[in-house]
C-alpha cells in the first residue's frame, strides 16, 4: 500500500493536466467531477496509506520512496523522493481531507462562474504542489512545491482579473512572499554549502553533529529559513499580503489562505526543527514573532468591516499561536493547532462564503443582520467555527489545541515563556471578541436586507462535516505518536489548573464583551467606532507604502528614460549627425562636384609640393 | 640646326590651355560647352606630354598623346550620347537641372 504514495500528489496533478489540456471540450458537470474527484481519490488513498503506515512503522518510523534522480552533478545529487513520517502524514491528511471538502463546496459555489474550468485546474495544481511540499524528502523538492503553491496562490487571488484591484492584490501577495522565498533560497544554499547535501534527513543529522550548538552557520541558516516561513505564513513583518489576498474566491481563501498554504511556514520550521534547536536565538525569535503577530493581528481584526478580512486577520493571529508554540519548542502543539485551525477556519470561511452568497456578494458585516433563521446551516457552521476559534472549553477542538500551547508556555523552562503565555492569554480574550463581533452582527439583530442567493447540498454538506471536525477534532487529542517529539521530550500535562482557568476565563470574557457591545447595545455603530484603530491593519500598509513602495516607484519613474541607455542613445545620435553632415555634401549639382574635385586636386598637389620643399 | 622651342614655353601654353578648360567647366552651365572645355583640358595635358617627350628625346610622350587622343574620342562619343539622352528627356542642357541625385 505504501508503494502507492507517489499517486497521492500525482492524482491532483493529473486532474490539472486533464482540465488544462482538454477542459475546453468538457461539460461543467464533467469538470466538477474531474476537479473534485481527483482530490477525493487522493484523500481516500491518503487515508489508506496512513493506516498502512501506522500499522507498519508505528509512531516513530519513516517511509521513503525515491522516484528518480532529478539532477546529478559532481558532489551533488537531488532526487525526486517522497518522505512520509508523522509530520508529513498529518499534513497530507489535512490537505487532502480539507481540500476534498472545499472542492465539493466549490463545485456549487463557483457554479455560475465562467472561469469554472480554470478555477478547478488551478485548485488541483495547488493541491498537487502542496502535497509535493509536505511529502518532499529533499529540500530542493520542498522548495519546488513551495514556489508552486506561491504561483497557484497568485493565480487564484487574481482569479477575477477583470477587476484591476484583484490583480493588484495578487501582485502584492506574490511580491511580499517572494521576499521570504528569497531568504528561504539563501538559507537552502547556506545549508548546502555548509553541509554538502539537500537531503533533509541527512541534512538534519549533519547539522546536529557537525555544527556545535548555537554556531554561527546554524543561526544564519535557521534565520534565513525563518524568513521564508514568515513570508509564506504572513507573520510580522511580512503579514500585509494576507488580508488583501481575500480578493480571491471564498473557497480559495478557505483552502489556500487559511487551512493549508499559509501554514507551510509552520510545517517548514517543524520539518527543520533539529536545525532550529541548534540555533536557540532564532527559536526565541520565532516565539517572539508569533506572540507579537497574534496580538497585532487580533487588534486589526477588531476594526475590520469586511467579513473575509476579519477571518484573514484571524488566520494571521492563529498562525501566530503556532509560531509561539514552535518558539517554545513544541512541534506537536503547533501541529495540533495547525490541524484544528484548518478545520475550524475552513468551516468559518465556508460559512462566510454562504453568507456572502446569500447577500449577493455583500462583504460588509454592518449591512447584514438577522440571518440566523434564514440560513440555519451557515449560522450553526459559523457559530461552531467561532466557538472553536475562541476556544470554548471542553466542547470544541480549538480549546484543546490552544490550551496545549498555553500550558506549554506556562510550564516552559525559560523565564520569557511566561511573557509568551501572557501574550497568548490576552490574544485569547481578543479572539473571543473579534470573532463573535461579526457573529452577532450578521446572524442576530434586525435584517438590514433580504437574503436572496440560495445554496444546495454541495455547499451544506462540507459545512456539516467540518462542523463535526471542529468539535470532535480535539477529542482525538494530540495523537500519541506526536507527543514524544518535543524539545523537552515531555508531554505537557494539565497540572497547572489556575493559568488554564485564567486563559479560559479571558476567552469567555471576550465573547461576553462582544455580546454586550454588539448584541445588547442599542448603539452598535458608535461602540464599533471604538475599534476603528484596527481598520487599516495598524498602519503597516501605510508604513510600507511610504518606506518602500513610493521610493521604489519614484526611482522607477526617475529612471524611466533608462540612464544606462543614454550612452548608447548618444552613440546613435552621433552617427545620425555624421550622416546628416555628409549627406549635405551630396548636392547632386554637377559643377559643385567639379569644384570640389578641383579644390581637392589643388590641395593634394599643394601639399605634395610643400612637403617636398620641407627640409 | 632648327630653332628649338624652349620646353618652358610649351609648358606655359599647356598650363594655359588646362586652366582655360578648367574655367570653362566650372563656369559654363551648358553640357556641350562643358564637354568642349574637357577637350581643351585634354589637349593641354597632351601638349605637356609632347613637350616632355621632345625635351628628353623619348617616344613615350607621343605614345601617351595618342592614348589621350583615343580616350578623348571615346569620351566625346559617350559624352555626346549622354547629352543627347539628357536633352531628349529634360528638353534642357543645363547641368544644374540634373540635380536629382541630391543626398
Amino acid at each position: 500500500m505504501l508503494g502507492w504514495l507517489w499517486l497521492v500528489p500525482t492524482l491532483p496533478l493529473a486532474g490539472f493536466t486533464l482540465l488544462a489540456l482538454a477542459g475546453g471540450r468538457l461539460t461543467r458537470r464533467t469538470i466538477a467531477r474531474i476537479g473534485a474527484g481527483s482530490v477525493d481519490l487522493s484523500a481516500i488513498l491518503a487515508c489508506l496509506i496512513a493506516s498502512a503506515f501506522l500499522g507498519e512503522f508505528g509512531a516513530g518510523g519513516a517511509y521513503s520512496q525515491t522516484l528518480w534522480t532529478w539532477m546529478e552533478l559532481e558532489g551533488f545529487r537531488a532526487a525526486i523522493d517522497l518522505h512520509l513520517d508523522r509530520l508529513s502524514l498529518v499534513m497530507m491528511l489535512v490537505i487532502t481531507g480539507v481540500g476534498t471538502l472545499i472542492h465539493i463546496y466549490a463545485t456549487e459555489y463557483m457554479a455560475g462562474d465562467e472561469g469554472y474550468r480554470r478555477f478547478f485546474a488551478y485548485m488541483n495544481l495547488f493541491v498537487a504542489f502542496m502535497l509535493i511540499l509536505v511529502l518532499a524528502g529533499d529540500l530542493l523538492l520542498l522548495f519546488l512545491g513551495w514556489e508552486g503553491v506561491g504561483l497557484c496562490s497568485y493565480l487564484l487571488i487574481g482569479f477575477w482579473y477583470q477587476d484591476a484591484d484583484n490583480g493588484r492584490a495578487a501582485r502584492k501577495a506574490f511580491v511580499v512572499t517572494r521576499i521570504g522565498d528569497a531568504a528561504f533560497l539563501a538559507g537552502l544554499l547556506v545549508l548546502f554549502t555548509g553541509l554538502g547535501t539537500t537531503q533533509i534527513e541527512v541534512l538534519l543529522v549533519r547539522a546536529s553533529t557537525e555544527w556545535p550548538w548555537g554556531s554561527g552557520l546554524a543561526v544564519v541558516a535557521a534565520f534565513l529559513l525563518l524568513g521564508g516561513a514568515v513570508g509564506k505564513s504572513a507573520q510580522l513583518p511580512l503579514q500585509v499580503w494576507l488580508p488583501d489576498a481575500m480578493a480571491g474566491p471564498t473557497p480559495v481563501s478557505a483552502l489556500i489562505h487559511a487551512a493549508t498554504m499559509v501554514t507551510a511556514g509552520v510545517y517548514l520550521i517543524g520539518r527543520m526543527f533539529p536545525l532550529f534547536a541548534q540555533a536557540p536565538q532564532v527559536l526565541a525569535l520565532v516565539g517572539t514573532i508569533g506572540a507579537i503577530t497574534l496580538l497585532l493581528a487580533a487588534l486589526s481584526a477588531l476594526g475590520q468591516r469586511d467579513i473575509k478580512r476579519i477571518l484573514a486577520y484571524s488566520t494571521v493571529s492563529q498562525i501566530g499561536y503556532m509560531f509561539l508554540a514552535l518558539g517554545l519548542g513544541s512541534v506537536s502543539a503547533a501541529l495540533f493547532h495547525l490541524m484544528t485551525h484548518a478545520f475550524f477556519k475552513a468551516l468559518l470561511f465556508l460559512s462566510a462564503g454562504t453568507v456572502i452568497m446569500s447577500f449577493d456578494g455583500e462583504h460588509d458585516v454592518f449591512r447584514m443582520g438577522g440571518l440566523r433563521r434564514e440560513r440555519p446551516v451557515a449560522f450553526w457552521g459559523f457559530l461552531i467555527g467561532a466557538a472553536s476559534l475562541a476556544a470554548l472549553p471542553l466542547v470544541t477542538a480549538g480549546f484543546y489545541s490552544k490550551e496545549l500551547i498555553l500550558s506549554t508556555a506556562w510550564s516552559g523552562p525559560w523565564s520569557g515563556d511566561r511573557v509568551l503565555w501572557g501574550a497568548g492569554a490576552i490574544g485569547a480574550f481578543l479572539t473571543g471578541l473579534y470573532i463573535f463581533r461579526p457573529l452577532f452582527l450578521v446572524f442576530f439583530g434586525e435584517p438590514k436586507s433580504k437574503p436572496t442567493g440560495h445554496y444546495g447540498p454541495a455547499m451544506s454538506a462540507p459545512i456539516l462535516v467540518l462542523s463535526a471536525l471542529a468539535v470532535g477534532g480535539g477529542w482525538i487529542g494530540v495523537p500519541t505518536f506526536l507527543a514524544r517529539w518535543d524539545l523537552s521530550g515531555t508531554y505537557p500535562t494539565s497540572e497547572h489548573i489556575a493559568p488554564e482557568l485564567v486563559a479560559v476565563a479571558l476567552g469567555l470574557l471576550g465573547i461576553l464583551v462582544a455580546y454586550w457591545i454588539f448584541q445588547r447595545s442599542s448603539d452598535t455603530e458608535r461602540l464599533a467606532g471604538l475599534f476603528r484603530f484596527g481598520r487599516w491593519g495598524l498602519g503597516f500598509d501605510a508604513l510600507y507604502d511610504r518606506l518602500l513602495v513610493r521610493p521604489f516607484i519614484a526611482l522607477a519613474r526617475a529612471n524611466q528614460r533608462d540612464l544606462v541607455d543614454l550612452l548608447y542613445e548618444g552613440l546613435a545620435r552621433l552617427a545620425r549627425l555624421g550622416n546628416r553632415l555628409l549627406s549635405l555634401t551630396q548636392t547632386g549639382v554637377l559643377r559643385w562636384y567639379a569644384r570640389a574635385t578641383v579644390l581637392g586636386g589643388v590641395l593634394v598637389v599643394a601639399t605634395l609640393i610643400l612637403w617636398a620643399e620641407l627640409p | 640646326m632648327t630653332t628649338q622651342v624652349p620646353v618652358e614655353h610649351a609648358l606655359y601654353l599647356a598650363a594655359g590651355l588646362f586652366a582655360l578648360g578648367l574655367i570653362g567647366i566650372l563656369v559654363r552651365r551648358n553640357l556641350i560647352f562643358i564637354l568642349m572645355s574637357l577637350e581643351v583640358m585634354l589637349n593641354g595635358v597632351g601638349l605637356a606630354f609632347i613637350a616632355g617627350g621632345a625635351r628628353w628625346g623619348q617616344a613615350d610622350g607621343q605614345i601617351l598623346f595618342l592614348l589621350i587622343l583615343t580616350l578623348a574620342a571615346a569620351e566625346a562619343a559617350v559624352g555626346l550620347a549622354l547629352v543627347l539622352a539628357v536633352h531628349h528627356r529634360l528638353r534642357s542642357l543645363d547641368a544644374d537641372v540634373l540635380s536629382r541625385m541630391r543626398g
